[in-house]
């Protein structure tokens, strides 16, 4: 087994600490086997008893309605489109996480259905429709209106503080989730070993590891070792 | 069932009362001497390896609120169970000050989510009053712990290097890990102001100790606990290995109540609820040890009160609660431009930083007596619910990509590439600063409010004074000057006076501690040098109430060491029968 199989053993709990520690070879087998049988017993995200009851309560019922969430849905879309690194908000399920959040931030409530109601108003003097109702050419005169804190006229100041809301927790529910992070480009939360920043990096920006530092830190091939001082 | 407290006729050696740095400690070495232990725990067992405790390697995704702090403080997938507030557990504030009490209900405490920085208190922070006048000196010095840290280093590990300075004493270390971009950043730009920046030390396998805890896998998330023990926690590294000794009973969700005493004002047991069947319960030991964190050590003192100890237990001195002080803490983030649209790479190494800033100023050059380190964080952390908040605040101030401007906010695919470009190119700093002790900031309890098992609650007094305030405005400024020197634009307006320039509330840093002081006269101390309560010899606290004075360190590392000191102690002490 290679070093970075052995972390991804250890990590998952399937590799015990002396067999990487003094084991040449590896029990592929065993470690397949566990592999495998992770999932099974890996449930939820580690809750205790007092938490999985409040997410039951929380997913007992939504909060918005249909055709809230119609509108959430469209919103997001715009906020984040597909383009050709990844798909929309929608795609990466923002609407879900939006009609959860509320119920976990009760505060997010009132601006949120507020806000939605003020956009809906905002399109029916406009166009006498509902802004899900509307066109995706009559929709967007009312976000550019909205959407540019900087720009927007004073009377749009409501509007304004809806969208920026709407903003946020597109963007947050995106990036968060499986698609966006893989447009976001993280590529951490797996066991790895840490050698310092890439020299190419390092060259970017003018800098480098002194002498003391590198005599200093940890040598990589040494991760393994049991330290002794005497 | 007739309400009646349960009792046994049992009676073990020890009763360790609290299973973080000071529990963990105390039943790992008394076990380890062939004492009987009961250890009792207010929270439930843990243990991050348990899957279905397990918060380790999970994705924002994985939980439904994106790892928002709603129920747990630091966010869905930190280790601690409990938090400033806890539900039936309230605490009260008098005369309109401020002071917030974290707790963590669980085994191994505070241990389980801490940050792992383990700094000794260096020879000045010992015998302070005699350097600057302030405060007072402990009845120990720095030499006399020295031999318990350096077992404490080889026993647990500590990543660091030797550098020779005078007040950060230094240890046996393990290697520590690479610096990150934005730590060479601060450590070049830190310099050119001749501010020291260096290695980090933090209880964080770079390298095993031993052959049950696997080395750090750079996941850079200790504050979830680790699954393969690769950091230190109490429950994972003290608390394990002491039951496999066969000699320590663990009671869990056991909140104590008082302490038993008999006639001869001799501590005889514990009086704990059973959070479970909601029973009363009594153990009985030969010693007891409180270890339950420094107020809820005071809180149980100041409760078991009797005809011998009308004010409460070992509290003739009436000083049990008093000169509660927490380090000071204020922060201040920025945005460092040139890492826009950054590399991509793995840079997620720790779970803290690999260097800080360790107290360089003389305080006798400066309007405040004593110092403060500096801790600081970014780089390209996994996202979590927040990620691209206040984004309308940043991308109308920087040039697109093509060089052009445009205006803030927005929506679409430009907006969708921002939050792209400006990924990984946050940095914070935090400064953490030692308050002086005074008799005026302590916690006592509450004459009227009892929690949910019908325990009374502490209520707490605490105000900062212009020492702490003037440390505060120091951060702050130096904050700002590495930052400019950086080429990095401050986030947020810099904090002033109307605010104590950042400076948290109390509690809020969760280092608090004194509040069962050591010292050599009785009239002025609760507990002797070995943590021994001067009126009840059998009775000793070995958590941070100990403390006589806090550092500009964090208090683990110490609490640990005088911990194994004052257990060795118990064990030399009932060889002698003196106890």
């Amino acid at each position: 087994m290679d070093r970075r199989k052995s972390l991804k053993a250890l990590a998952l709990g399937t590799l015990s600490v002396s067999a990487l520690l003094t084991a040449p070879g590896c029990d592929n087998k065993k470690t397949d086997a566990g592999k495998g049988g992770d999932k099974a017993k890996t449930p939820g995200y580690g809750r205790t008893e007092d938490e999985k009851v409040r997410d039951e309560q929380l997913n007992a019922a939504p909060y918005f309605t249909d055709a809230e969430m119609k509108t959430i849905a469209i919103l997001a879309d715009i906020i984040i489109p597909a383009d050709e690194h990844s798909g929309s908000a929608t795609d990466a399920g923002v609407p879900e996480f939006i009609g959860f959040i509320v119920k976990d931030k009760p505060e997010l409530q009132l601006p949120m259905r507020g806000g939605l109601r003020w956009l809906d108003v905002q399109s029916a003097k406009r166009v006498n429709k509902s802004f899900s109702e509307s066109t995706p050419e009559e929709r967007l005169a009312i976000v550019d209106d909205i959407a540019y804190p900087e720009k927007a006229k004073p009377e749009m100041s409501q509007g304004v503080a809806f969208f920026n809301l709407m903003r946020n927790l597109t963007a947050t529910g995106f990036f968060t989730s499986k698609i966006g992070i893989k447009d976001l480009g993280y590529v951490g939360n797996t066991p790895n070993e840490w050698d310092g920043v890439p020299d190419d990096v390092l060259q970017q920006y003018g800098l480098s590891y002194d002498e003391k530092t590198l005599a200093e830190c940890l040598k990589i091939e040494d991760r393994t070792k049991i330290m002794t001082w005497d | 069932m007739a309400f009646e407290i349960k009792k046994t006729g049992k009676v073990y050696d020890v009763c360790i009362v609290g299973s973080g740095a000071g529990g963990g400690m105390a039943a790992k070495i008394l076990s380890d001497a062939g004492l009987k232990i009961a250890l009792l725990e207010a929270g439930p067992k843990y243990d991050p390896a348990d899957p279905d405790q397990m918060t380790q390697l999970k994705w924002p995704y994985e939980s439904p609120r994106r790892g928002a702090s709603t129920t747990r403080p630091f966010g869905d997938f930190d280790a601690a169970y409990g938090g400033w507030e806890i539900n039936g557990e309230p605490y009260t504030k008098k005369n309109g000050t401020e002071f917030d009490w974290f707790r963590s209900r669980m085994l191994g405490g505070r241990t389980n989510h801490w940050g792992r920085i383990s700094l000794r208190f260096g020879p000045r922070d010992f015998k302070h009053r005699s350097y600057d006048g302030l405060g007072d000196d402990w009845p120990i010095s720095y030499e006399e712990v020295a031999p318990f840290y350096d077992r404490v280093d080889k026993m647990i590990g500590v990543f660091g290097t030797k550098e020779n300075l005078p007040n950060e004493p230094d240890g046996f270390f393990l290697p520590p890990p690479k610096p990150r971009l934005h730590e060479l950043m601060i450590k070049k730009a830190a310099g050119k102001l001749g501010i020291p920046v260096i290695p980090a030390r933090l209880s964080i396998l770079t390298r095993p100790v031993n052959k049950d805890r696997s080395p750090c896998f750079y996941c850079s998330q200790c504050n979830r606990g680790c699954s393969v023990y690769g950091d230190f926690s109490s429950s994972s590294v003290l608390v394990k290995p002491a039951m496999k000794s066969g000699h320590v009973d663990l009671y869990t969700n056991a909140m104590a109540r008082e302490v038993l005493t008999d006639n001869s004002g001799k501590a005889t047991g514990v009086l704990y609820v059973d959070k479970t069947d909601l029973q009363e319960y009594s153990v009985n030991a030969k010693v007891i040890i409180l270890a339950a964190s420094a107020c809820e050590s005071a809180r149980l003192l100041l409760n078991s009160k009797s005809a011998k100890f009308p004010n409460g237990l070992a509290n003739g001195s009436g000083v049990v609660g008093k000169y509660l002080h927490d380090s000071t803490g204020a922060s201040r983030s920025a945005f460092l431009p040139q890492l826009m649209d950054r590399k991509r790479y793995n840079e997620d190494g720790t779970g803290g930083m690999h260097l800080y800033i360790p107290w360089w100023g003389d305080n006798k050059k400066l309007d405040f007596p004593r110092g403060y380190h500096i801790e600081f964080g970014g780089g390209m952390h996994m996202p979590g619910y927040g990620f691209g908040f206040g984004m309308e605040r940043m991308n109308g101030k920087y040039p697109a990509k093509d060089g052009s401007s445009k205006p803030a906010g927005g929506y679409g695919a430009g907006l969708k590439d921002d939050y792209r470009r400006f990924f990984g190119a946050q940095v914070g700093f935090a400064g953490r600063g030692e308050c002086i002790a005074r008799e005026e900031n302590y916690c006592e309890i509450d004459p009227n409010v009892v929690d949910k098992w019908g325990i009374p609650v502490l209520r707490f007094n605490y105000t900062w004074t212009d020492h702490e305030i003037k440390q505060a405005k120091h951060m702050q400024d130096t904050f700002e000057q590495i930052i400019h020197e950086m080429g990095g634009v401050p986030n947020g307006a810099k904090p002033g006076a109307d605010t104590m320039y950042g400076l948290e509330n109390p509690g809020r840093i969760i280092h608090e501690v004194g509040t069962t002081r050591m010292g050599d006269d009785p009239r002025k101390s609760v507990l002797n040098k070995f943590n021994q309560a001067h009126e009840c010899k059998n009775l000793f606290v070995v958590d941070g109430g100990a403390f006589v004075s806090q550092a500009d360190k964090n208090p683990t590392w110490t609490i640990l060491a005088l911990s194994m000191r004052a257990s060795e102690y118990i064990v030399d002490q009932l060889k002698k029968q003196n106890i």
